[in-house]
C-alpha cells in the first residue's frame, strides 16, 4: 500500500512536467494546426540557458529563492526569443503550405538543435582583461546540473514507507502555478480570446481585424517559455542536462498531448498526468527498460480507440 | 547506377522482345553485370563497404519513397522495418549455421540458406507493415505519423529487451553471405518494382490518394486496401534491406536502427523529391558519400586532422538544416515527382528514345 502511494507521488511529479511540456504542443496546435517537433528541443536549449545563468551565479546565489527566479525567468524569456525566431523564420514562410511540409520543417529545426548542441568546436572569443568568452557548444556527454533547490526529505511517512521530496513539492506548486496563469491569460484575456478565435479558423479572425501573425507569434513565444520552466523542472528532478533530452522528454511530453487529445488544454494535462503514473507504474512493478515500449503502446492504443486523443474530437473532413 | 538504369530504361526498350521474356529480361540482363561487379571489387574491402552499404540506403529511400512519396502516408518509422528484417535474417542465419543440405554443393546450400534467411526477414517485416498499415484505417495525416514513429521505438525496445536478439549487445557472427552482387540485386528488385508501380493502375490509385484522400475514395479508390498494401510492400523492401544489412556489417544492434536512422531515410526521400525515385536514388548516393568525401576532403587538406573525425558529428545539423532550407525553397524536393529524364534536357531524351 506504501508502495502504491509511493509510485503514484513519483508518477504526478513526473506527470505534471509532461503535462507542462505537452501543453506547449497543445497550444501550438491549436493555433497552427502544426505538430512542433522542436518543442522539446526548445525545451533542451531553455535547461542550457538556465544552466548557464546558474553557472554565473555562483553556487551562493544560485539556491536563494531570488537566485532561482533569475535562473527560470532567464531561461523562460531566452526561449520566447527563440520561439519567435523559429516561428518567424521557419513555419511563418510555410503557412499557406499543405502541413506535412511544415512537419518536415520542425523535424528539421529538431535534429539542427539537438545535434547542433551536441557539436564542440570549442570557439573562444578574448574579451578585455585577460578573460575570455568561450562560445564552446555543450558537447554531446551529460553534465550534472547545478543543485538548485537542494533536495531535502519534505514529508516522511512510517519508517521511511512513503518519501515526499521538497522538490516535488516545489515543482508541483510552479507546474501549478503556470497552468493557472496560462488558464487566466487563454480564458479572462484579449489576447486569450484573439488565440481562442485564431483556433477557431484564421482567415475569419483575420476578417475580423485580428493580427493574427502577431497572435501566433506570440503563442509560439508563450509555448516556448513555458517549455524552458518545465524543462527547468525536469533537469532539478534529473539532475543532469544533455542535448538530447529534448528529443526523448518532447517525444514524451507529445505523447501526453496526443493521448489527451491535441489542442485541448485540459486534455494536455490530463495526458500527462496519466502517462507520468504508467510510465511509474511500469519502472515499478514491471521492467525500467519497457517503460519507452510501453508510453508508446499505450499511445497506439488510445489512437486506435479514440483516434482524436481521450477529449479531442474528431473533425469531419471537407472535400 | 548501373542497375537503376537498367531496371529503368529496359521495359521501354522491350518491345523487340517476346512478350513472355518482357518480365525477366531485365532480371536476365542485370544478374551478369552485378556477378562482373562483385568480382571485380573482391580486392577493396572499402569499397565493397561503402556500395554497399550505399546500396542498403538506396533500398530503403526506394521502398520508403512508395509510402511517402506516391502514398503521401507520411511514415517516420522505417527503421523499425529495417530492424525487423536484419534481426530475423541474422537470426536464422545464426540458427543455419554450420548446416549444409546434404544433395548441393556448400556454396550452393549457403547461398540457399541465405535466401532463406533475407526471405523471412522481408516477409517477417511485411507482416509488421501490415499491422503499421491497419490503424490507417482509422488515422490519417500527423497522427499516422506518429503511430509509425512509435512503432519504430517500440520495435528497439523489443529487441533490447529479448535476449535471443543479444539485447544492447546485438547479435554477432553472422555469416557475411551479402556482397555487392546481392545487395544490388536487392536494389533493383526495388527500383523495378517501384517503376512498374507507379506507371500501373495501382499506382494511378496511389497517386490519387496522396493527393487527396477524400476525394480518391469519393471516386472509388479502395484508400484502404492501397495504403496497407504500400505499406507492406514498403515493408517488406525494408527487411529486405536490413537483412542485407546485417549479412555484411560484423555486428547489428538497437543502436543502428534508432529514430535517427528513420530520419536519415526521410531526408533522401524528401531530397529526392516526394514520388520521384530516381530522385530517392540519386538522394541516397548522395548523402552516403557526403561524408565519406568530406572526410577525405579534410584529410587531404591536412591541418585540421580533428575536423574530419567530427563530420559524423557535423552530419545530423546539416541534415536538419537541409530539411528546412528544401521546405523553404523547394518543398516538393529536387525532382518533385519527376524522374530524372522528365528533367534532363530535351536533345538527351531525345537521343535515348532514339537509341531504344
Amino acid at each position: 500500500m506504501a508502495q502504491l502511494l509511493q509510485h503514484l507521488i513519483n508518477g504526478l511529479a513526473a506527470g505534471t512536467i509532461y503535462a507542462l511540456v505537452a501543453l506547449g504542443y497543445t497550444m501550438v496546435y491549436g493555433v497552427l494546426k502544426l505538430i512542433n517537433f522542436a518543442h522539446g528541443d526548445v525545451m533542451m536549449v531553455g535547461v542550457y540557458m538556465g544552466y548557464a545563468t546558474a553557472l554565473g551565479l555562483g553556487r551562493q546565489a544560485q539556491s536563494s529563492l531570488w537566485g532561482v527566479a533569475l535562473i527560470f525567468a532567464a531561461a523562460m524569456l531566452g526561449c520566447a526569443l527563440l520561439g519567435f525566431f523559429i516561428e518567424r523564420f521557419a513555419y511563418r514562410p510555410l503557412r499557406e503550405k499543405p502541413r506535412l511540409t511544415a512537419l518536415i520543417t520542425a523535424i528539421g529545426i529538431s535534429f539542427a538543435l539537438s545535434y547542433g548542441f551536441q557539436l564542440d568546436l570549442g570557439f573562444k572569443l578574448p574579451l578585455p582583461g585577460g578573460h575570455e568568452l568561450s562560445l564552446a557548444l555543450p558537447g554531446a556527454s551529460p553534465r550534472a546540473f547545478p543543485e538548485i533547490i537542494r533536495p531535502t526529505e519534505w514529508l516522511i511517512i512510517g519508517d521511511r514507507d512513503v518519501v515526499i521530496w521538497n522538490w516535488q513539492v516545489i515543482s508541483l506548486l510552479i507546474a501549478l502555478g503556470l497552468m493557472l496563469v496560462l488558464q487566466y491569460l487563454v480564458y479572462q484575456t484579449r489576447f486569450g480570446r484573439a488565440m481562442r478565435a485564431v483556433s477557431w479558423d484564421h482567415r475569419v479572425a483575420a476578417l475580423m481585424g485580428i493580427p493574427t501573425d502577431r497572435v501566433i507569434a506570440l503563442t509560439f513565444m508563450l509555448s516556448s517559455a513555458l517549455a524552458a520552466g518545465a524543462g527547468l523542472l525536469y533537469a532539478i528532478k534529473d539532475t543532469s542536462v544533455s542535448p538530447l533530452m529534448g528529443l526523448y522528454v518532447g517525444l514524451k511530453a507529445f505523447v501526453a498531448a496526443v493521448i489527451g487529445g491535441i489542442g485541448n488544454v485540459p486534455g494536455a494535462v490530463v495526458g500527462g498526468l496519466v502517462l507520468g503514473l504508467v510510465e511509474e507504474f511500469v519502472v515499478g512493478y514491471a521492467a525500467s527498460t519497457w517503460r519507452d515500449a510501453v508510453a508508446f503502446g499505450f499511445l497506439i492504443l488510445v489512437l486506435l480507440v479514440k483516434p482524436g486523443g481521450l477529449f479531442g474530437r474528431v473533425a469531419a473532413e471537407k472535400v | 547506377m548501373t542497375t537503376a538504369r537498367s531496371a529503368t530504361t529496359v521495359p521501354e526498350a522491350g518491345t523487340v522482345v517476346p512478350a513472355g521474356l518482357k518480365g525477366i529480361l531485365p532480371v536476365l540482363l542485370a544478374l551478369p553485370v552485378l556477378g562482373l561487379l562483385e568480382w571485380l571489387l573482391r580486392a577493396s574491402p572499402f569499397a565493397t563497404y561503402l556500395l554497399s552499404v550505399m546500396g542498403v540506403n538506396i533500398i530503403l529511400a526506394v521502398s520508403l519513397n512508395i509510402v511517402n512519396g506516391m502514398t503521401g502516408q507520411f511514415s517516420i518509422g522505417h527503421a523499425g522495418f529495417m530492424a525487423v528484417g536484419a534481426y530475423l535474417a541474422g537470426f536464422v542465419s545464426l540458427m543455419l549455421k554450420g548446416m549444409a543440405i546434404s544433395f548441393l554443393p556448400e556454396a550452393l546450400s549457403d547461398q540457399v540458406f541465405f535466401l532463406l534467411a533475407l526471405l523471412v526477414g522481408g516477409l517477417s517485416a511485411a507482416l509488421c507493415g501490415f499491422l503499421v498499415g491497419l490503424p490507417s484505417l482509422r488515422l490519417r495525416g500527423d497522427y499516422l505519423a506518429i503511430v509509425t514513429l512509435g512503432f519504430g521505438e517500440i520495435i528497439r525496445v523489443v529487441v533490447q529487451n529479448t535476449d535471443a536478439f543479444g539485447r544492447a549487445l546485438g547479435l554477432s557472427g553472422i555469416p557475411q553471405s551479402s556482397g555487392v552482387g546481392a545487395v544490388y540485386f536487392g536494389v533493383f528488385l526495388v527500383v523495378l518494382v517501384a517503376r512498374r508501380i507507379a506507371g500501373s493502375s495501382h499506382g494511378r490509385s496511389l497517386w490519387a490518394i496522396r493527393e487527396d484522400e477524400v476525394a480518391a475514395e469519393a471516386m472509388g479508390v479502395d484508400t484502404t486496401g492501397y495504403k496497407v498494401r504500400s505499406f507492406v510492400i514498403s515493408s517488406f523492401f525494408a527487411g529486405l534491406a536490413g537483412g542485407l544489412f546485417a549479412h555484411f556489417v560484423p555486428i547489428i544492434n538497437p543502436g543502428s536502427f534508432t529514430f535517427v536512422k528513420s530520419m536519415e531515410i526521410v531526408v533522401m526521400v524528401v531530397l529526392g523529391g516526394l514520388g520521384s525515385t530516381t530522385g530517392a536514388i540519386l538522394a541516397a548516393i548522395f548523402l552516403t558519400l557526403l561524408p565519406e568525401g568530406l572526410r577525405s576532403l579534410f584529410t587531404t587538406l591536412g591541418a585540421e586532422g580533428s575536423l574530419a573525425q567530427k563530420v559524423d558529428q557535423i552530419r545530423m545539423p546539416v541534415y536538419g538544416l537541409l530539411l528546412v532550407a528544401l521546405m523553404l525553397s523547394r518543398p516538393q524536393g529536387l525532382f518533385g515527382t519527376k524522374e530524372i529524364w522528365d528533367v534532363l534536357p530535351k536533345w538527351w531524351a531525345r537521343r535515348k528514345k532514339g537509341t531504344s
